[in-house]
C-alpha cells in the first residue's frame, strides 16, 4: 500500500464526510436536535439534483446553488411545520419523528426510483488529475470537493461567529430560556438553522451524488459518517468537525486499503476508540 | 371489576392456550406466534430501556444478532440441545453489553442512540466478514436436522409460550418492585433520584445488561425458529423501525403499550403484504403523527382517560384517615 | 402617578406544587418597588411570571394596559419587559461585548447604546472581548444589568442582584443601577434579601410569605418589627 496516496485520498474524501457532518453540527448545536433522516436527506438531493439536470441540462456544479436554495426552503417549512413540535421535552420524540421521516424517504424512493445504482456524472473533471510532485497525483475532483468542504466551514464560521444571527444561534444553544427573555423568537430561529443545515445537506448530496453511485438504502451510512466525524471532531467549531472528517475519511482508506471488507470497519472502530479515550472529541472548543 | 382481575382472567386462558397450542393450531399459526413473542419480547425489553432507563437506543439489534449467532455456534458447532442453548445465547448477549456500555455510555441522548447503531453496525461488519461464521451468506441451523418437523415446532411454539410468560411476569415483577421504582425516579429525575441514594449509574447499567440479555433470547428464538441467519437479517437496520414504533405507538413506559403496537405492527403487515416496502410507509407516518398528537402513545392515551389498567403498576398514594 | 403593571389574583405552579396563591400589586410609572421575604417565598416565580416564563392567565398580569398573563417571554420582552435573573445568567460562549448585545434581540429602540452602558460600568469596556467565566461575580452582575438596559425596557425585574456579591460591591452597582434609572425614567422590581437595602433602593415594597402578600406599604414607613413579622409570618 502506498501509504502517502492513501491518506491523500482519504483526506479529499474526508471532505465530503465533513459536508455530511456539518449540516448535523448546525442543528444538534444550535437546538440540540438530531436528524436521522439527514443521510437520507443527502440521498434524496442527490436524486433531485438528478432530476434538475435531466430536466435542464445544467452543469452539476450550477445546480448546487439551487438546489441549495429548493432545500433551504424546505428546511425551514420541514422544521416549523413538523419538527419544532417535537423539541422541548425529551429526545423521544425528535428521534421517532425523524426515523419516521427517514422510513418514508427511503421507501417512496424505493418505489419510485429504478433499483439501479445512479450517479451523476460530471463531464471532464470526472478523470482530470493534477500531478502534486513526487510521482503522485489527486483528481482535481476530489480536491475541488474537499475545497468546498473548506468553504462551508468558512462560511459557516463566518455566520456563526461574526453575524448577529451567530450571536442568536450561540445563544439559544447555551440558555434556551434566557434566550427567550431577550427576546430571540426561538421557533423563527429554528427554521433559520434548519434551512442552513438543509442548504449543506444539498451541496453535500451533489458532490456525493458525482462521487459515489447511489441508491436509496445508502441514507443510514451516510448519517453514521456525519455523526462520527462530528464526534471525533468534537462540537463547538466547523474546523474541528472538518478535521474530524478528515480522520473518518483516512482511517476508511487504510481500512480499505487492507483489506476491502474492512473499509468502513475501520471507521467505525476509530470513532469507538475516540469515544472510549477522549469523549469530548478531539479539537472540542470548550464553551 | 377490578381491571387486575380482567388481567388474571387473561393470562389464564393464555396460558391454556400456550400449552394446548400445538394441537390445534396450523404451522403457519404456530410460526406467527412464535414471531409475535419474538418481536413482543424485543420491544418490551426496549420499552424497559427507553421508558424506564431513560436509555434511548437504536442498537438493540445488536444483541438480536449475537444471541441468535451464539445459539447457532452453541447448536451447531457445540453439538448443545437447542432450545436450551436460548438462554444460554441471552447471556453471551449480555456479557457482550459489559463492554459495550462502557463505551456507548459515554454520550447521552441524541448522541447515545446513534453511537448504539454504530455499535450494532460493527457486529454485522466483523460477522460479514468472518467466514467461520458463515461471512455474508449466514448459515443454517443444521442442529435442528435432529428433530422431526411436528417436535421441532411443538418445542419451538412452548418455548416462546416460556418466554412470553417470562417476559410479561418478569417485567411485572420488577416494575413493581424497588427496582422498579427506582427505574421510574431515575426517568422522572435523574439528579433527583441520585440524591435519594440511587445509583443511577449502576441501575442504567443493570437494565441495560437484562434488556441485551431477554432481546438476545428472543433473537435467539426467532433464529432457531427461522432455522437460516445472516448477518443482514441479524443485525440490520430493518429490526429498529419494529422496535422504535411498536413501542412508541404502543404507548412507551407501559406494560400494555407494547403489547398494542406490535399487535398494530401485526396488523399493518398483513394489510399493506400486498403492496411491498408500503407497510413501512405506513408505519412511518403513523409514528410520526402518534408522536407529535399521541406522546404517550395509544394506549397510554386512552389508558389515562379511561382509567385502564390490565397489568397495575402504578403506586397511588393513599391518604391516613384524618383522626376526628 | 400612572400604573403600569398590575397583577390580580396572580397564581403559580411547578408541576403539582402552588408556589403563588393570588398575587395583587402594583408598580407605577417611574417607581422603584421592593420585593423582600424568605427563601422559597415566591419572589422570584412572581418575576418569572411577569417574564412570561410561567403560565398565567391573560389577565392576571396587565402592562401598559395590555394583558399579557398568556404571552410568550419573547413577546414581552418586545413590549419593554426585561429581566436580570437570578444567578446572572449570562451566555457562556460569548464575549461579554455579545452578551451585552443581545438585550436588544427584543426590537426596541431607545436612550441605551452600548457605549452608553461601557459610560456606566468603564470595567466592562476593557474586558469586552472576555468571555463571561473570567470575570468577577460584580463584573458579571454588571453584564446582566447592562444586557437588560440594552433592551431599554420601561420596567425592569431583578432578582437578587447583590447573590455572592461582597457589601462594597453591592453598594456600587445598586447605585448605578439607581442612577440608570431614574435617568431613564424606567420602573424598578428589586427582589432582595437584604432587608435594609431592599429599603434604601425602593420607595415602595412588598413582603412574601409562603406564596402570599404579608405586608405592603411606603418602605419609609415600614418598621422592623412589621417587617420581621410579616417576613416569618408570625402573626400579631
Amino acid at each position: 500500500m502506498n501509504w502517502v496516496d492513501t491518506i491523500v485520498q482519504g483526506t479529499l474524501l474526508g471532505g465530503l464526510y465533513a459536508l455530511f457532518a456539518m449540516g448535523l453540527a448546525v442543528i444538534y448545536g444550535v437546538m440540540r436536535q438530531i436528524n436521522i433522516a439527514h443521510g437520507d436527506f443527502i440521498v434524496l438531493g442527490a436524486y433531485l439534483s438528478l432530476g434538475i439536470i435531466a430536466a435542464t441540462g445544467l452543469h452539476p456544479f450550477l445546480v448546487i446553488p439551487l438546489a441549495a436554495v429548493v432545500f433551504a426552503l424546505f428546511g425551514y417549512a420541514l422544521q416549523r411545520g413538523v419538527l419544532n413540535h417535537t423539541l422541548g421535552g425529551d429526545i423521544l420524540a425528535p428521534l421517532v419523528v425523524t426515523y419516521g421521516l427517514a422510513i418514508v424517504i427511503e421507501n417512496v424512493l424505493q418505489q419510485t426510483q429504478s433499483a439501479d445504482p445512479r450517479s451523476i456524472k460530471l463531464p471532464v473533471l470526472d478523470t482530470a488529475s493534477l500531478p502534486i510532485g513526487g510521482g503522485l497525483a489527486v483528481g482535481v475532483f476530489p480536491l475541488i470537493m474537499f475545497l468546498a468542504a473548506v468553504a462551508v466551514a468558512i462560511a459557516l464560521e463566518i455566520v456563526f461567529n461574526r453575524t448577529r444571527l451567530g450571536v442568536a444561534f450561540r445563544a439559544v444553544s447555551d440558555d434556551r430560556e434566557m434566550a427567550s427573555i431577550v427576546g430571540v423568537r426561538d421557533k423563527r430561529l429554528f427554521g433559520y438553522a434548519s434551512a442552513i443545515s438543509f442548504a449543506v445537506i444539498a451541496v453535500a448530496s451533489v458532490f456525493m451524488g458525482i462521487k459515489f453511485t447511489f441508491t436509496p438504502s445508502l441514507g443510514p451510512n451516510f448519517l453514521l459518517y456525519a455523526f462520527e466525524a462530528i464526534v471525533i471532531g468534537g462540537m463547538g467549531s466547523f474546523w474541528g468537525t472538518l478535521a474530524g472528517g478528515v480522520i473518518l475519511g483516512i482511517a476508511q482508506a487504510i481500512g480499505f486499503a487492507l483489506n476491502p471488507g474492512w473499509g468502513i470497519l475501520a471507521g467505525h472502530l476509530v470513532f469507538l476508540v475516540v469515544l472510549l479515550v477522549r469523549p469530548t472529541g478531539l479539537f472540542a472548543r470548550t464553551a | 371489576m377490578n381491571a387486575g382481575r380482567i388481567g388474571i382472567v387473561v393470562a389464564v386462558l393464555l396460558v391454556i392456550g400456550l400449552a394446548s397450542g400445538p394441537f390445534w393450531l396450523s404451522s403457519e399459526a404456530m410460526r406467527l406466534v412464535v414471531e409475535f413473542v419474538c418481536l413482543l419480547t424485543m420491544a418490551q425489553m426496549w420499552n424497559v430501556l427507553a421508558g424506564y432507563g431513560g436509555l434511548i437506543s437504536i442498537g438493540q439489534q445488536a444483541y438480536i444478532g449475537i444471541g441468535g449467532y451464539a445459539l447457532f455456534v452453541f447448536a451447531n458447532d457445540l453439538g448443545l440441545n437447542p432450545f436450551l442453548s436460548i438462554p444460554l445465547a441471552g447471556l453471551v448477549a449480555a456479557l457482550f453489553a459489559i463492554p459495550t456500555s462502557r463505551v456507548v455510555f459515554r454520550l447521552t441522548g441524541g448522541y447515545f442512540a446513534v453511537a448504539t447503531w454504530v455499535v450494532a453496525e460493527v457486529y454485522r461488519l466483523l460477522v460479514a466478514n468472518d467466514s467461520a461464521l458463515g461471512s455474508g451468506a449466514g448459515i443454517s441451523l443444521t442442529a435442528m436436522l435432529a428433530f422431526d418437523k411436528a417436535t421441532r415446532e411443538s418445542i419451538t411454539f412452548w418455548t416462546a409460550g416460556a418466554l412470553l410468560i417470562a417476559t410479561i411476569g418478569g417485567l411485572y415483577w420488577l416494575l413493581r418492585s424497588r427496582v422498579g421504582l427506582a427505574l421510574t425516579a431515575i426517568r422522572d429525575d435523574p439528579v433527583a433520584a441520585e440524591s435519594q441514594g440511587i445509583d443511577v449509574a449502576r441501575t442504567k447499567f443493570l437494565v441495560y445488561t437484562v434488556a441485551a440479555f431477554g432481546t438476545g433470547c428472543a433473537g435467539a428464538l426467532y433464529f432457531s425458529s427461522a432455522l437460516r441467519i445472516s448477518p443482514d437479517a441479524a443485525f440490520g437496520m430493518d429490526w429498529i423501525p419494529l422496535l422504535f414504533f411498536t413501542v412508541v405507538i404502543g404507548g412507551i413506559g407501559t406494560i400494555e403499550g407494547p403489547i398494542l403496537g406490535t399487535l398494530l405492527y401485526f396488523a399493518v403487515r398483513q394489510e399493506f403484504s400486498d403492496y411491498g416496502t408500503w407497510y413501512l410507509i405506513a408505519l412511518g407516518l403513523l409514528a410520526i403523527v402518534v408522536m407529535i398528537r399521541f406522546p404517550r402513545g395509544l394506549w397510554g392515551e386512552f389508558a389515562s382517560r379511561f382509567g385502564w389498567h390490565a397489568f397495575p403498576i402504578q403506586r397511588i398514594l393513599r391518604e391516613p384517615k384524618e383522626a376526628s | 402617578m400612572s400604573v403600569l403593571l398590575e397583577t390580580h389574583g396572580l397564581t403559580a405552579h411547578y408541576g403539582d406544587f402552588q408556589a403563588l396563591f393570588g398575587i395583587d400589586a402594583q408598580v407605577r410609572d417611574g417607581e422603584r418597588v421592593a420585593l423582600i421575604g424568605a427563601n422559597g417565598a415566591g419572589k422570584s416565580t412572581f418575576l418569572r411570571a411577569i417574564a412570561g416564563l410561567m403560565r398565567s392567565a391573560p389577565d392576571a398580569i396587565v402592562f401598559d394596559g395590555t394583558a399579557i398573563g398568556s404571552r410568550s417571554p419573547a413577546e414581552i420582552a418586545a413590549l419593554g419587559i426585561a429581566l436580570v435573573p437570578e444567578g446572572r445568567r449570562l451566555f457562556a460562549s460569548l464575549s461579554v461585548e455579545e452578551n451585552l448585545s443581545t438585550g436588544s434581540f427584543n426590537g426596541r429602540k431607545g436612550p441605551w447604546t452600548l457605549a452608553r452602558v461601557y459610560e456606566l460600568f468603564p470595567v466592562l469596556l476593557e474586558k469586552r472581548r472576555a468571555s463571561p467565566g473570567s470575570l468577577s461575580g460584580g463584573q458579571q452582575q454588571m453584564v446582566a444589568i447592562g444586557r437588560a438596559l440594552l433592551a431599554n425596557p420601561r420596567l425592569l425585574l431583578c432578582d437578587e442582584v447583590s447573590l455572592g456579591l461582597a457589601p462594597a460591591v453591592v453598594k456600587d452597582v445598586y447605585a448605578a443601577l439607581r442612577r440608570a434609572c431614574d435617568a431613564g425614567g424606567v420602573s424598578v422590581v428589586i427582589v432582595e434579601q437584604d432587608i435594609d437595602l431592599a429599603r434604601a433602593m425602593s420607595q415602595r415594597a412588598y413582603c412574601f410569605t409562603h406564596g402570599s402578600v404579608s405586608l405592603s406599604g411606603e418602605s419609609a414607613a415600614l418598621t422592623r418589627e412589621a417587617i420581621s413579622a410579616a417576613y416569618f409570618g408570625v402573626s400579631a
